[in-house]
């Protein structure tokens, strides 16, 4: 079993009006060979969960100036002007949830957990027409659980049958996205023969993850 | 020292050995300069690492070492990384003593406001939420005033609520706030500084320390 493939065809299995899960923290750990692949296609309307929809011009945030975003699912995007502008000129909805619940909502949809309660925002702006529940006496907000799906992952070295590792803080979201979709693609610097990672330092095992693209590579 | 490396230097004084530590975007950021070398302190920082080092020199930048605030930083030996998952347990679940935040506003009951402007597009509320919700004590790092001298310790805040749990202490760069059941008590004031200063630049009621009025 290989499970490599070039990154146009990861990038056909894409399509218009997908939710999209594309892992990183800013630009650390981002798919950016897979990101660049997708400018040069016609897929449109997709909704992305992503802590942040990247960098003015860079990563994610060349899709929002290219207009193929509809919508943002994440955390923080102020660091990135374009994605302010998109959203006051109405051609971006944005969906703002504290980072911590994103990372569990992620985390709980691949998981196979419908929902769950979480103090985090409880009685501010953000919890405005938020289920709440009293749990020993302290109130929760509750969050459904998220899927997507297609995620793009980023990680460092993979084997033939996708077993992950990934490098120093580029980990972030991308071992709880490859939980929680249907599709799930990895970006990653170096494919090793089966047996070259050690049981112990496998982060994301393989039944995971779908198909490889080497981010040097076709 | 300038007036955030005073805060920054008097929020330090406040660590212990062993503390594990969540240090947020601007003044905080400088904290680490001031820890005492005999202390082990660990930084937290929200996307995955426990253990973070110094600021790297510019050609020993490693481009997969990067802070909450996205800027490079190094790690520590003992360091670990690992999922924002994870990460957000560590939060949420009580494992971090300390935050060290900063703040737009504090109000006289200890509430903070750090993460939305009114009038303007709310776009990122990233771990701030997470952050004040979980951590065992949360520190909070202000300049007295903001830059056109308004008071920034309020009656009432004007930005929305980051959450309604307050704040523990309340470091400016004139004084120092415990945040009580019963409201602010000032409890020290800053050598630069007088009880007539601190007085004229907060809005927001506070009690004095006795150990202050019999100075």
């Amino acid at each position: 079993m290989d499970k490599t493939i070039v990154m146009t065809k990861a990038v056909s299995m894409i399509k218009s009006g997908d939710t999209l899960m594309v892992g990183g923290f800013g630009l650390v750990g981002c798919p950016l060979k897979l990101i660049k692949g997708m400018e040069d296609t016609s897929l449109k309307d997709l909704t992305i969960i992503s802590n942040n929809l990247g960098e003015p011009g860079k990563g994610l945030g060349r899709l929002v100036l290219q207009k193929k975003v509809h919508k943002g699912i994440g955390s923080f995007f102020t660091s990135n002007p374009d994605v302010v502008s998109a959203y006051q000129n109405k051609e971006l909805d944005i969906d703002l949830m504290p980072q911590g619940t994103l990372a569990e909502s992620i985390r709980a949809g691949g998981a196979g957990i419908g929902g769950f309660y979480v103090k985090t925002g409880y009685g501010t702006k953000i919890a405005e027409g938020e289920e709440v529940r009293y749990i020993k006496g302290e109130p929760y907000l509750f969050q459904e659980s998220i899927r997507a799906n297609v995620a793009l992952i980023k990680a460092h070295k993979a084997d033939r049958f996708g077993n992950l590792i990934y490098l120093k803080s580029a980990r972030n979201f991308n071992p709880i996205m490859a939980t929680a979709a249907d599709l799930v693609i990895a970006e990653v610097d170096e494919i090793v023969e089966v047996g070259d990672l050690s049981p112990e330092e496998i982060v994301t095992p393989h039944l995971f993850v779908d198909y490889l693209v080497l981010a040097g590579g076709d | 020292m300038n007036s955030k490396e005073v805060i920054a230097a008097r929020v330090a004084e406040e660590l212990k050995d062993g503390d594990i530590v969540n240090a947020g975007i601007g003044i905080p950021t400088l904290v680490p300069n001031f820890i005492p070398a005999d202390l082990d302190v660990f930084l937290h920082s929200e996307n995955g690492i426990l253990g973070v080092g110094p600021t790297p020199e510019d050609d020993k930048i490693d481009e997969n070492i990067i802070n909450a605030g996205k800027k490079p930083v190094t790690v520590k030996e003992g360091a670990s990384y690992f999922d924002s998952a994870s990460s957000f347990a560590m939060i949420r679940g009580g494992h971090v003593d300390v935050s060290i935040l900063g703040a737009l506003e504090v109000d006289e009951t200890g509430q903070i406001s750090n993460w939305a402007v009114p009038g303007k597009p709310v776009l990122g509320v990233g771990g701030a939420m997470d952050l004040l919700e979980g951590s065992k004590k949360i520190f909070i790092t202000i300049t007295h005033t903001t830059k056109d001298g308004q008071p920034k310790i309020v009656k009432q805040n004007k930005y929305p609520l980051t959450s309604l749990r307050k704040a523990d202490l309340i470091i400016t760069d004139l004084a120092v706030f415990k945040v009580t059941d019963n409201g602010l008590v000032l409890s020290e004031i800053f050598p630069n500084s007088s009880m007539q200063e601190v007085k004229e630049k907060t809005e927001g009621a506070f009690y004095i320390d006795e150990k202050l009025k019999s100075t």
